[in-house]
């Protein structure tokens, strides 16, 4: 009796589950029908619009319109974007200005720094050489100082050429002479004859309006051809620090020659 | 990234506190410095370098001297070495460059020539 009932609850669900199963595919085939209609409405919609010269005329005029918009689209596009190049093509070369500036200010720093490293006048006088040896790139000059009691400009260092090839300079005579009267820097043809007359460049040494002495270029290294726009911030540093420098030096030389005369002094009389 | 020394062997302090300058713009870089060709070698073959850069006028050991040395010691042969000098001359560069040095730079330099020339053996080492 129990097997008979199991037998029937399982052909009610079978059954359920058929019915379910046709329920199912009678859905699936009305919606496969109300889709072909839909597919054949849509065609006969478009076959309408082939033959539609109107509403072909709506089609081209709306994609007209849409070609219209994309293309001022694109031309604002391609506009920002060579106004950004422009930009990024500005923004390098400031780029590369700042960074030769940073540079030149580096070199400029560097050598006012070492300048004033010091208060031995042979260092200051070492410093010079190697400023304008391995800065400016000179191969021969010399440095002049002038003599506080005859006005002379004397050679007390020097590149290229020996000291003593150099012939004291009246002051105002010749272009060093001229250059320290005026404290006006000048700057000739750079590539110049080594005539101890007239160099390509001399640099007045100037401590506020008190001529120190110049700095006067014969001739550049073999690879260096002219003069560059660092070269002359260069001169104007040189001109300023470097009197400063030479000028402090010969203080502190002879106000130790004093302290040490005065120190014997004092020890002779308390002796 | 291993960082990378560059010893710089330089007679003149100014120098080489410009070259220290300019390469301190690089990232990644411990700087050495080196005051004559003799305690050049003395750092160089003490320490390990990535680059050197070295002055040829130099009072003790110059630094064609100092190139010869290094390129005739085994574990520094492969060491890049970019000169930096004064001499302008075609003979010198080849002499340089003969002895063994990569890279020719004549004075006055341009920090971004040292910078372009540094990266470059840096990065082919």
């Amino acid at each position: 009796m129990s097997d008979e009932k199991k037998v029937f609850g399982r052909a009610e669900e079978f059954l359920t589950l058929f019915n379910q199963g046709a329920e199912f595919t009678k859905e699936l085939l009305h919606e496969n029908e109300r889709l072909r209609h839909e597919l054949l409405s849509v065609q006969d919609d478009h076959r309408q619009a082939a033959t539609d010269p109107g509403e072909w005329g709506k089609l081209r005029h709306e994609l007209l319109a849409q070609i219209d918009q994309l293309t001022l689209e694109k031309d604002n596009a391609l506009e920002r974007l060579r106004t950004v190049e422009a930009e990024n093509r500005q923004f390098a070369g400031r780029y590369v200005e700042i960074e030769e500036e940073n540079n030149n200010l580096a070199n400029l720093y560097v050598s006012s720094y070492q300048l004033h490293s010091t208060l031995a006048l042979s260092e200051v006088l070492k410093i010079i050489i190697e400023i304008v040896i391995n800065l400016i790139g000179a191969e021969i000059f010399a440095v002049y100082v002038q003599d506080e009691r005859s006005g002379e400009l004397e050679v007390v260092a020097s590149e290229g050429m020996e000291v003593e090839t150099f012939l004291k300079i009246a002051p105002g005579a010749g272009v060093v002479g001229r250059a320290v009267v005026s404290g006006e820097t000048f700057c000739g043809d750079t590539h110049g004859t080594q005539d101890w007359e007239s160099p390509i460049a001399c640099i007045p040494l100037r401590v506020q309006d008190r001529p120190i002495g110049a700095i006067a270029i014969y001739s550049l290294l073999e690879q260096k051809d002219s003069f560059t726009p660092l070269d002359h911030e260069l001169f104007t540093l040189l001109a300023g620090h470097a009197a400063t420098a030479i000028f402090a030096a010969q203080l502190y030389s002879q106000s130790e020659r004093k302290l040490n005369t005065i120190q014997g002094f004092i020890d002779l009389l308390t002796k | 990234m291993a960082r990378k020394r560059i010893l710089i062997v330089e007679d003149s302090p100014m120098m080489r506190q410009l070259l220290t300058f300019a390469l301190k713009r690089l990232k990644g870089v411990d700087i050495v410095e080196a005051q004559d060709g003799m305690d050049g070698l003395r750092k160089v073959t003490s320490d390990h370098f990535d680059l050197a850069l070295i002055d040829i006028n130099m009072p003790v050991m110059d630094g064609l001297k100092l190139i010869s040395l290094i390129r005739g010691e085994d574990s520094l042969k492969e060491m890049p070495v970019c000169v930096i000098t004064t001499e302008g001359a075609k003979e010198d560069r080849i002499r340089a460059l003969s002895l063994g040095a990569n890279e020719y730079l004549t004075k006055p330099i341009q920090a971004n020539q040292v910078l372009a020339v540094a990266k470059a053996l840096l990065k082919a080492e």
